[in-house]
Parts: C-alpha cells; sequence; structure tokens
C-alpha cells in the first residue's frame, strides 16, 4: 500500500442517519477520514454514496449526527459556506455551466476565495481589475495543471464528455479545497481516459488535498486508493486498505451475491460490477 | 466589457446624438424627440429588469410599483419638503431598494418563480396606497406642479436638455450593467442560472446574488421613475399599475432577454408601438399587447437581437479568444 500514514481525520462522520420520508438511505455512519488520503467509497447502487456525498457537502442535512470537518461542524450548512470553508465537489452528471468558456467556468470556481461585489464590479473599482486579472490568471493555471489550457476559449458545453469530467476537477480545485469530493469521476470515461484520472487525483493528492471519490471503477479504485469505505443499504459493510477489502468475505458476498466458496476470496471485482 | 459592446455603444451615441437633428428634418415626426425621452426613462427600468430576468432567472411584476416609487418619492419630497431634485431622486432609489429587500428576501429563498407571485402582489399594493392616500400622493387624480430636475444651478428644461440628459444616464447605466456581468458577480449570476447546484457548491450563495439583483432592478427603476416625474411634471397612479409592469417585461422580452442591447431595443419599439402606433387600437391595445407577448415567446425567444446575423449583440459566450479554430 502506498500513501502516507493515517494522521488526524480531516473528516469525522459521526452517528449520521439520513432518511428521505419512510426511506433509510444512510444509517450508522461512522467514520473518520485521515487527512492527506485518496478514500474511495465504494457500493452497489443505491447504497448511500452519493447521499454521503451530498451531506458532507450541504446540498441535504443529516436527519442526525455529526459531520466535523477540520473539527469543525459543518453538518447542514449551506452548500456556499461549506465551499469556503474548503471542502469542494464534482457531480455524478456533469454539472458544468454549459454555455460559460472552459477558462469562466475555473474563473467561476474563485469565487469563494475573492471579494469583489456589485458595486466594485459595476463602477470598476475597489481593486476589482486586478482582482479579476488574478482570478484569470489562476484560472490558467489550473487549467494547465489538469491539461485543458488549449481549450479555454471553447464553450464548455462542447468539450467531449471525458474532458467536461476534468474541467470539473479543475473548477472544484479552483475554491482552493483541502477536502475534495468527486462523484464518479471516471464514469463515461475510455481505458485511457480513467488511467489519466488515476494520475490526477495522485497529483492533486500531492498538493495535500485530501480526494474522497464514489467510484464504480474497481481497478482505479484498488491502483490509487489508501482507504476505502464499502457501503451497502445505507451502512457501513466494511472499510480498510485496498488489500483488506479485497480479502472481505463480508465485501465479496455483497458483491457478488454468493459465496459459495467456489470462488477464490481474492477474487478481484472487475469494473461493471 | 469587451470591445465589440464598445463599438455597438459608440455606433448607438452616434445615432441618439444624431437623432433631434434627423427627426428635425420631418415635421410629421419631431416630436419623436419627445417619445424617445420616455423609451430612455422606460430603457433604465428595462436594464435592470433585464438583469433579472435574463441573467438571476427570475420575473418580477412589480417593476412599474418601483418606478412608481422614484416617481412619488422625488414628487412628495420635493413639493412638499423643498428637497433638491438630486437628494430627493436618491432618497427614491433607497426607499425603492429597501423594499425590494424586504420583499426579495423571503420570496427568492424559495425555489421557483414565487418572486413573480410576490411581486405581482406587492405591485397592487403599492398601486392602492398611491391611490388611496389622499393627504400625501393627490390620490387617484395625482399631484402636479412637480419643479423641474434643477442641479445647482443648472436646470434640465426643454425637450431637447431631456433628451440628452436621460440618454446620458441611460448609457451610464448601460456600461454599469455591462461590467456587471463582465466580472465576478456577473460570471456568478450566469451560473446561478445555468446550473444552480453547481453555482452554490463553487461558493456562490445563490439566494443572496437573487435578492442582489433584485434590488439592483428596484433602484434603476426608482432613477428611471423620479426622472419621468420631472420630466413630466405630474404623475398619477395610472402610471404604475401592473399593466405597466407587464410591459415592461414585455419589452424586454421582445428586444431579447439575454442581452443588454436587447432591452434598450425593445424598449425604444415597444414605447413607439404604444406611444404612437398602437393609439388607433384605443381600449384593445391589451389584446396586441398579448398577441406580441405569444408571437414572441412562441416564434422569437431570443428577441429582435436574434434577428441580427452572427453574434454582434449576442452575449459574448466563450470569454477569451483562444478558441481552437473549429471550436464553436
Amino acid at each position: 500500500m502506498t500513501g502516507p500514514a493515517a494522521t488526524a481525520p480531516i473528516l469525522d462522520i459521526r452517528d449520521v442517519l439520513m432518511r428521505f420520508g419512510g426511506v433509510t438511505a444512510l444509517q450508522e455512519i461512522d467514520y473518520a477520514v485521515p487527512g492527506g488520503v485518496i478514500q474511495a467509497i465504494i457500493g452497489p447502487n443505491g447504497a448511500g454514496k452519493t447521499t454521503l456525498f451530498n451531506c458532507i457537502s450541504g446540498r441535504t442535512a443529516p436527519t442526525s449526527g455529526t459531520i466535523s470537518f477540520e473539527g469543525l461542524e459543518i453538518q447542514g450548512l449551506a452548500p456556499h459556506r461549506i465551499a469556503e470553508l474548503g471542502i469542494s465537489r464534482t457531480f455524478q452528471h456533469v454539472a458544468l455551466f454549459k454555455r460559460m468558456s472552459v477558462l469562466e467556468n475555473v474563473m467561476l470556481g474563485r469565487h469563494p476565495r475573492t471579494r469583489c461585489g456589485f458595486l466594485a464590479a459595476g463602477f470598476r473599482v475597489g481593486g476589482m481589475r486586478a482582482e479579476e486579472r488574478r482570478i484569470r490568471e489562476k484560472a490558467l493555471d489550473y487549467l494547465d495543471f489538469v491539461g485543458l489550457a488549449e481549450t479555454a476559449g471553447r464553450e464548455s458545453g462542447t468539450l467531449p464528455v471525458g474532458k467536461q469530467k476534468i474541467l470539473e476537477i479543475a473548477r472544484a480545485l479552483a475554491t482552493e479545497p483541502r477536502l475534495l469530493l468527486l462523484d464518479e469521476p471516471a464514469g463515461g470515461l475510455n481505458m485511457r481516459e480513467t488511467e489519466e484520472l488515476g494520475e490526477l487525483v495522485q497529483e492533486i493528492r500531492k498538493l495535500g488535498i485530501t480526494v474522497m471519490l464514489v467510484e464504480h471503477d474497481m481497478n482505479l479504485i484498488m491502483d490509487i486508493s489508501d482507504r476505502i469505505l464499502v457501503l451497502h443499504y445505507g451502512k457501513v459493510l466494511a472499510s480498510g486498505t485496498p488489500a483488506e477489502i479485497k480479502e472481505n468475505s463480508a465485501v465479496i458476498e455483497a458483491y457478488l451475491g454468493m459465496d459459495d466458496g467456489e470462488r477464490p476470496a481474492a477474487q478481484k471485482p472487475g469494473p461493471g460490477y | 466589457m469587451g470591445r465589440k459592446n464598445w463599438l455597438i455603444l459608440l455606433g448607438a451615441a452616434i445615432f441618439i446624438a444624431a437623432f433631434p437633428w434627423l427627426v428635425a428634418q420631418f415635421k410629421a415626426i419631431s416630436h419623436y424627440v419627445d417619445v424617445m425621452v420616455f423609451a430612455g426613462i422606460f430603457s433604465l427600468v428595462c436594464l435592470g429588469l433585464s438583469l433579472l430576468m435574463g441573467y438571476a432567472g427570475q420575473i418580477s411584476l412589480a417593476q412599474a410599483a418601483f418606478f412608481g416609487i422614484g416617481a412619488y418619492a422625488s414628487g412628495i419630497l420635493t413639493t412638499k419638503f423643498g428637497f433638491n431634485s438630486l437628494v430627493a431622486m436618491a432618497a427614491g432609489m433607497t426607499i425603492s431598494g429597501a423594499i425590494a429587500w424586504l420583499v426579495g428576501v423571503p420570496s427568492l429563498r424559495l425555489k421557483g418563480h414565487y418572486l413573480a407571485m410576490a411581486t405581482m402582489g406587492f405591485g397592487v399594493i403599492v398601486n392602492i396606497v398611491l391611490a388611496e392616500e389622499v393627504n400625501w400622493t393627490g390620490g387617484p387624480s395625482g399631484m402636479a406642479d412637480i419643479p423641474p430636475f434643477r442641479i445647482g444651478t443648472f436646470t434640465i428644461d426643454g425637450e431637447i436638455a431631456w433628451y440628452y440628459a436621460v440618454w446620458a444616464v441611460v448609457f451610464c447605466a448601460l456600461i454599469f450593467c455591462f461590467h456587471i456581468l463582465h466580472s465576478r458577480v456577473g460570471r456568478a449570476l450566469r451560473a446561478i442560472h445555468e446550473e444552480e447546484r453547481a453555482a452554490e457548491s463553487m461558493g456562490v450563495p445563490t439566494a443572496r446574488y437573487k435578492v442582489r439583483i433584485f434590488v439592483l432592478s428596484a433602484v434603476f427603476a426608482a432613477l428611471a421613475g423620479s426622472l419621468y416625474a420631472h420630466y413630466v411634471a405630474c404623475v398619477n397612479p395610472s402610471s404604475f399599475n401592473l399593466m405597466w409592469s407587464i410591459r415592461f417585461m414585455l419589452m424586454v422580452m421582445v428586444g431579447g432577454m439575454h442581452s443588454l442591447w436587447g432591452a434598450i431595443v425593445g424598449t425604444v419599439l415597444m414605447t413607439f408601438v404604444g406611444n404612437e402606433w398602437l393609439q388607433v387600437f384605443a381600449e384593445l391595445e391589451i389584446l396586441v399587447y398579448g398577441a406580441i407577448l405569444l408571437i414572441v415567446a412562441l416564434f422569437l425567444p431570443g428577441g429582435i437581437v436574434s434577428l441580427v446575423p452572427g453574434r454582434i449583440f449576442r452575449r459574448k459566450a466563450p470569454e477569451a479568444t483562444l478558441a481552437e479554430g473549429a471550436g464553436s
């Protein structure tokens, strides 16, 4: 296993319960994400992975329980507050500003780190021009980092899906998060793109950003993650290093729907499971 | 604000500057200068409304009410309290903005078109107040003898002076709006309109931004109302009713609500339609407006500016010019 040893948790999820009407999407979620790791969350569809992301990023407030980010309780805060605190995310279904340019999408990501308001903008005062210039430079830096610099002037909706996914990551990075949530970043990517995504995620971790990702591509997960959390029917089924998870009989049973002893326990669940 | 918009602005400014001279050549249309003063005043209302509708994706049916608040604030403060006209104007804009904030905060925190409903109710209330508070507003017959607009010893006097003063304000307001659109704030507004979820998660306080743009639109409307009161010198509640709010909306839609130029083109056109060319329909005017609204909504959702070839009036979509040749 690669990656740094566990440090103080950057995110501490305590006894989180999430109900939508009569449906319990998450229950008894107790989990601490160490700082500086790549933390994967896996589980069958409907296991509550995206719901957990939504609770962390402020889209929904958990019914009960606490979520602490760097020691500060954030459950129930508005999404823009959580972005300001240093958590950013991408979406399972690409949510770019399609009619804005690639560059403008990333420039928008600078929002929580910049100040200019209506009057400063309208009258072009208060250091507004200088700030605008800095926003543009920073945005270009992030585009460069993810390798999309040449597409800066294009309307973002015209990019191929693979590049749109990467652009979402650049936009999220522009908010200067310390925790980055990636919701199925490899969905719709081909094999080569998935490989590049894996490298990008590791580069991001090297910047000191903790990455949590929900993903179905097992090869990618096993390759890059330091830790895996397995959700099943809204509960924590298992957690540990990729090697531990591969050996975990409960996980194999949940994923393969059987445990008849004929399959070797160490069989690697392939993509598509 | 890009080079393209400055060029259009220059062209528009030359046209506006030459317009009084042009129409003076023809006796039959020499009163068009007067119509253009109104068109300029209404343009201010519609610029604010265009930001609100086209960029924040919200509909307000109270713009005539804010227009009225500006007009009556100027009327009452100058005639009854002897305020300087500039101070009265600023007061009207402040009051209007504060009221918009009070109406906007609860209704804009809800999703969907609650603002349209809330503002419609609010507009009706304002109109009733204007008609009933006879001691202050003169009731249904309104107030007269509002003094001319005076800054120090300088008085805006006569049609031509008003024409240039109003259009100078319109151009300043236009530049102000363009500056907002091409800034951090404008990007946030466009982002909210396109993909609200993502905008929120990238740190944009969406409710707060919607409230602020609504307040801004109310301030613009009050500015226009103040100019209106001083220009016509007498006001009455019927100029500020729901029908006028709908007209303002129509002006923005006819011109094209995703373009600030559209707001101005639509306003000028609809002012001429309303003041000049539709008078023959008299009471049936409202039917004609309804028909125009339907036709625009069904066949020309981008408004008149979408008919202009190329991307001249279109909001610049991709920011930089780094486009990869074939792209977009």
